[in-house]
């Protein structure tokens, strides 16, 4: 994908470094960012601050595509961010890019 | 053939009970739409003052989820409502722009509530009390502001006034007349009332007219007619509530207060239909939910085209929701000329009771305190029963001289008495239901029977029910399943596990046909604490299943920071450690050392990167504060320093720590030594508690300090510390093995009794001997300290706490 003049991508890790049901925090220009690798090998990227109350989802209990948040346990989609019933709203979703093992995040 | 086309505006409470009811006739019969203003599926809005008043969250009081629109093919738009509808052509037009034709149209779209026109009332913090985000916006205010006042008296407003005491705020009440709840309650009633919650600690301010609201953009006070003034963050108006017919009289339907409708909730249009409260019928518009579910009943008959009487109107009758205020009021309680009453009034107990009777039938009631006899009366009041034979005690059972029986008021009900008012269920349908579906749980009888499903004030009595239909142990062996992901429950889950010695959660869910690939939240901590009670030497702890406490081993803030807890031993510490703790509190900025309430110093706000450093520093132990296993042994000084101690306490208390420290358990588990009756370790509240005495030590088990305040039971009484050992390994193992994931001792000991556990515990020498060696398997596979383990191993290290830094440049 080439990058745009507004859109830079940053090297985050490599496929390895992450592991299935452990998310990793990054720090990005001063965001914190939430990295998952669910069980099928997919990377994903959400914000990593709940839209309940800040919770950090990098500390969540990963099931499948949702994350449950640390805090009060809310549950949300990792790969769209949206929270799931009976709790509402949702968490900016990050596109992220794997190139020779590697993971790259678009970061705008 | 097409099916007919049945829209419904309004996704509420009265529209979709309709809606339940016309599934129930006939499923098949129309493709339904409905559209709803508010972002959520139907809820119980009822419950939307146990809310506030912390007793349940909004998720408990959803009635219908989504799932339930999607089996039952229903289109549904939330959060669109309908803008306009075209009677001629028969078609509805959303905000969004949906445009969809109907065959039958059925309004349902409640009231709005009345603000006052005063000025200052659109000021940001002025609000009703309506919906899940007037409750929100309550909840959201308290953490910010401190003065809320409520104007409004009435059954709402007292609702909303307590919601906000429970949020620590200060509450003044404002009312116009001279008494609460006017309109149900008579002078004496009203005036107890006042006194209780005056004691709940809410201000009350009567006879005042409010002039306007005061503040900027927010509001910042409250000025009255008479030039007093009140301040105040946050303004609950609940004042009353407006039918919302704005729609259906542009629409061209004929309105008064509310929309007219006939007996069959028929409007002035063809095919459009009214039901809740923005109807009116027979010149009354309803603002409960009993005469909506009858209304809903009826529409339904009419709609399948099955036979009906048609709606009569109800009798209705109100109950206040607020904890320890029991009220209740129905029909005509003022005295006119006609009327005699009978009363009872007790100002000691806090008892008021009246009922009126005109021609010797009963035309209304008021009870205050004691609302036991509230099904009886009103069933007298709907079958007008002739009361002129009967004597006070047929009419007011609960003041029955020797009432002292506790044998429950469900017991002599008729089959026709009706238990669940709201939805308008009697006694003989839940007995039959409990039999021929059985039914073991109120839950149970909710769902088959609606009973208890919209205000739950009837939710005792349906358990009572259940008691006396089966018999109490019947009911305590209720099965509830684990979570969502499958119907099992822990005790089946854990029982196949040893079964057939599974070893993986993965290999658990897939086993047992878990209807989710991965699991929950819930499930998971669960299956994992049961693999490693059953193989604690095989099993490999499933980290990723862990809450997030017990994965990084400290315990997360509400800021995302971290708090550490080192053990002390008995709550004792030295010189060293303390150092060691403040030079590392120094070191790493902790912003708050605190002593906690199990006797040791919590170091709290501890960055997540920076806690493996935080306890090499440290050199000590995990105290184990943040996860389900032996959290501390609190001990008092004991024989060696007080003048009563009759036993080294600190001693004992420091073994026990020891011995069981870093032990799995279903929930945590507080231990405490105390070295004599005076108990100053508060033994008498803990999971196991130690009492010394002359000679020898008792132990107490199943007490708790915390949401269910429980003291423990005397267990046994030993002479030596090593036979107390034996024991407190026995009972531990034993709740280890039997209790569910989750189960506080309290819980387990109140659920299967301390006879139970006393039999196999201290009685049966083979399972006793059995469960200490359990005991003894299971301390010599304990993993190292985790403390120690992780701050030497690099890889977990950035496995669970590195926080990467980039930068992009640009
Ligand atoms: C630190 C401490 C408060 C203090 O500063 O004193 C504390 C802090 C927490 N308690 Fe507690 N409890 C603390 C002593 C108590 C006590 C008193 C005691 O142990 O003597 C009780 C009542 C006694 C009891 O449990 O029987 C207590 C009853 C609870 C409960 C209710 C348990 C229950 O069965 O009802 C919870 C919630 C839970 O466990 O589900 C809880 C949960 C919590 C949690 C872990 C909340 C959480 O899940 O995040 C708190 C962590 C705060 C934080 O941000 O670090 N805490 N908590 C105390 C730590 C004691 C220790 O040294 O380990
Ligand atoms: C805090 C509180 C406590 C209560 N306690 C009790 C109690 O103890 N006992 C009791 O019997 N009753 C109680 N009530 C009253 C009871 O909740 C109502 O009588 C009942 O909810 C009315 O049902 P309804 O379907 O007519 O209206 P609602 O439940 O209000 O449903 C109407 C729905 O229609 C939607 N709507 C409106 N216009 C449109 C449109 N144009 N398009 C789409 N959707 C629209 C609204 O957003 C709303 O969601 C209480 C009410 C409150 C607020
Ligand atoms: S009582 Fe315990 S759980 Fe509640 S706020 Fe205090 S520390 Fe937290
Ligand atoms: S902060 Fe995420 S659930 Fe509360």
């Amino acid at each position: 994908m080439p990058t745009t003049k507004t859109e830079k991508q940053v090297f985050l890790c490599r496929v390895d470094d992450l592991i299935e049901g452990v998310p990793k925090e990054v720090m990005v220009n001063g965001e914190s960012i939430a990295v998952f690798k669910t069980n099928k090998g997919h990377i994903n990227a959400l914000q990593n601050s709940c839209p309940h109350k800040k919770g950090p989802l990098s500390q969540g209990i990963v099931s499948g595509d949702h994350v449950f948040c640390p805090l009060h346990d809310w549950k949300i989609s990792v790969k769209t961010g949206m929270v799931q019933e009976p709790d509402e709203g949702c968490v900016k979703t990050y596109p992220v890019e794997v190139k020779n093992k590697e993971v790259y995040l678009h970061f705008s | 053939m097409q099916k007919e086309q049945l829209v419904l505006i309004g996704n509420g409470m009265a529209g979709i009970r309709a809606i339940e009811e016309i599934l129930k006739r006939d499923p098949e019969r129309f493709e339904i739409t409905i559209f709803g203003e508010e972002p959520h599926p139907n809820y119980n809005r009822i419950a939307l003052s146990s809310v506030l008043q912390g007793d349940s969250s909004v998720e408990d009081i959803i009635l219908n989820d989504y799932d339930w629109y999607e089996k039952n093919g229903i289109t549904l738009y939330t959060g669109d409502p309908v803008v306009k509808v075209d009677k001629r052509r028969k078609k509805i037009e959303s905000k969004n722009g949906v445009v969809c034709h109907y065959d039958h149209l059925i309004f349902a779209t409640g009231s709005n509530p009345f603000m006052l026109p005063l000025p200052g009332a659109d000021k940001e913090g002025v609000i009703a009390f309506r919906d899940i985000k007037d409750c929100e916006t309550m909840v959201e205010t308290s953490k910010h502001y401190k003065k809320a006042v409520v104007i409004g008296g009435g059954l709402l407003g007292l609702e909303a006034a307590r919601g906000l005491l429970n949020l620590n705020m200060e509450t003044d009440v404002v009312h116009i007349f001279d008494y609460l709840m006017e309109r149900q309650l008579d002078a004496p009633a009203s005036d107890m009332l006042k006194r209780e919650l005056e004691a709940q600690g809410m201000r009350f301010h009567m006879n005042k007219h409010t002039e306007m609201i005061n503040g900027k953009e927010r509001v910042e006070g409250v000025t009255f007619k008479d030039g007093t003034f009140l301040e105040a963050d946050l303004v609950v108006m609940a004042v009353g509530i407006r039918p919302n017919i704005e729609l259906a009289s542009e629409a061209g339907l004929q309105t008064e207060r509310a929309i007219v409708v006939n007996d069959f909730m028929e409007t002035s249009a063809k095919d459009i239909y009214a039901v809740g409260e923005c109807a009116e019928h027979n010149g009354i518009a309803y603002g409960l939910v009993a005469p909506l579910y009858e209304q809903g009943s009826v529409l339904a008959d009419h709609l399948c085209n099955q036979e009906t009487e048609g709606y009569k109107g109800s009798l209705t009758y109100t109950k206040l929701k607020v904890s320890g205020v029991d009220v209740f009021s129905a029909g005509h309680f003022q005295d006119n000329e006609q009327t005699r009453a009978i009363r009872v009034h007790d100002e000691f107990e806090g008892i008021y009771k009246k009922v009126v009777v005109q021609d010797d039938t009963v035309v209304g009631a008021v009870l205050f305190g004691d609302t036991s006899d509230s099904p009886r009366l009103l069933d007298m009041m709907k079958k007008e029963q002739d009361i002129s034979g009967m004597n006070k005690a047929v009419i007011l059972p609960s003041e029955n001289a020797d009432g002292a029986s506790d044998e429950s008021s469900v017991v002599s009900m008729a089959a026709d008495e009706q238990i669940c008012d709201c939805n308008g269920v009697c006694k003989g349908e839940i007995v039959e239901a409990i039999r021929n579906d059985g039914l073991a749980t109120v839950a149970d009888v909710t769902k088959h029977t609606n009973a208890g499903r919209s205000c739950g004030g009837c939710k005792p009595l349906v358990s009572d029910l259940l008691s006396a239909t089966l018999g109490d142990e019947a009911v305590a062996s209720q099965k509830e399943p684990i979570c969502g992901c499958t119907d099992l429950s822990h005790d089946e889950v854990s029982e196949v596990i040893k079964d057939k010695q599974l070893s993986f959660t993965r290999e658990v869910m897939n086993v047992l046909g878990w209807e989710t690939e991965e699991g929950c939240s819930k499930c998971r901590p669960a299956i994992n604490y049961y693999l490693g009670l059953n193989q604690p030497e095989e099993y490999e702890d499933d980290y990723t299943s862990r809450f997030i406490n017990e994965r990084m081993h400290a315990n997360i803030q509400n800021d995302g920071t971290y708090s550490v807890v080192p053990r002390m031993y008995g709550g004792v510490t030295d010189p060293d450690q303390l150092r060691k703790i403040a030079d590392t509190a120094e070191k790493y900025d902790v912003p708050m050392l605190k002593v906690t309430g199990g006797q040791r110093i919590d170091m709290l706000g501890v960055n997540k990167e920076d806690l493996p450093s935080v306890w090499e520093e440290l050199g000590m132990n995990s105290g184990y504060a943040y996860a389900k296993s032996i959290r501390t042994v609190k001990t008092c000084v004991g024989e060696d320093f007080c003048r009563f101690g009759t036993q080294d306490s600190i001693g004992m208390g420091i073994q026990i720590e020891k011995k069981y420290e870093r032990l799995n358990t279903p929930h945590k588990v507080k231990m405490a030594v105390s070295a004599c009756p005076r108990n100053c370790a508060e033994s008498g509240i803990k999971d196991i508690g130690i009492v010394g005495v002359e000679g020898a030590w008792e132990m107490y088990v199943g007490g708790n300090g915390g949401v269910d305040l429980r003291g423990g039971d005397l267990f046994c009484k030993v002479e030596t510390g090593e036979e107390l050992l034996h024991h407190i390994s026995a009972f531990l193992q034993y709740y280890r093995e039997d209790a569910r994931y989750l189960e506080r001792t309290s819980h387990w000991v109140e659920r299967v009794g301390l006879d139970h556990i006393r039999s196999v515990v201290l009685d049966d020498t083979e399972k006793r001997k059995q469960l200490i060696e359990n005991m003894e398997k299971a301390l010599r596979a304990l993993p190292e300290d985790p403390w120690t383990e992780i701050s030497e191993n690099e890889a977990k290290q950035k496995e669970l706490f590195e926080k990467k830094q980039l930068e992009v440049v640009r």
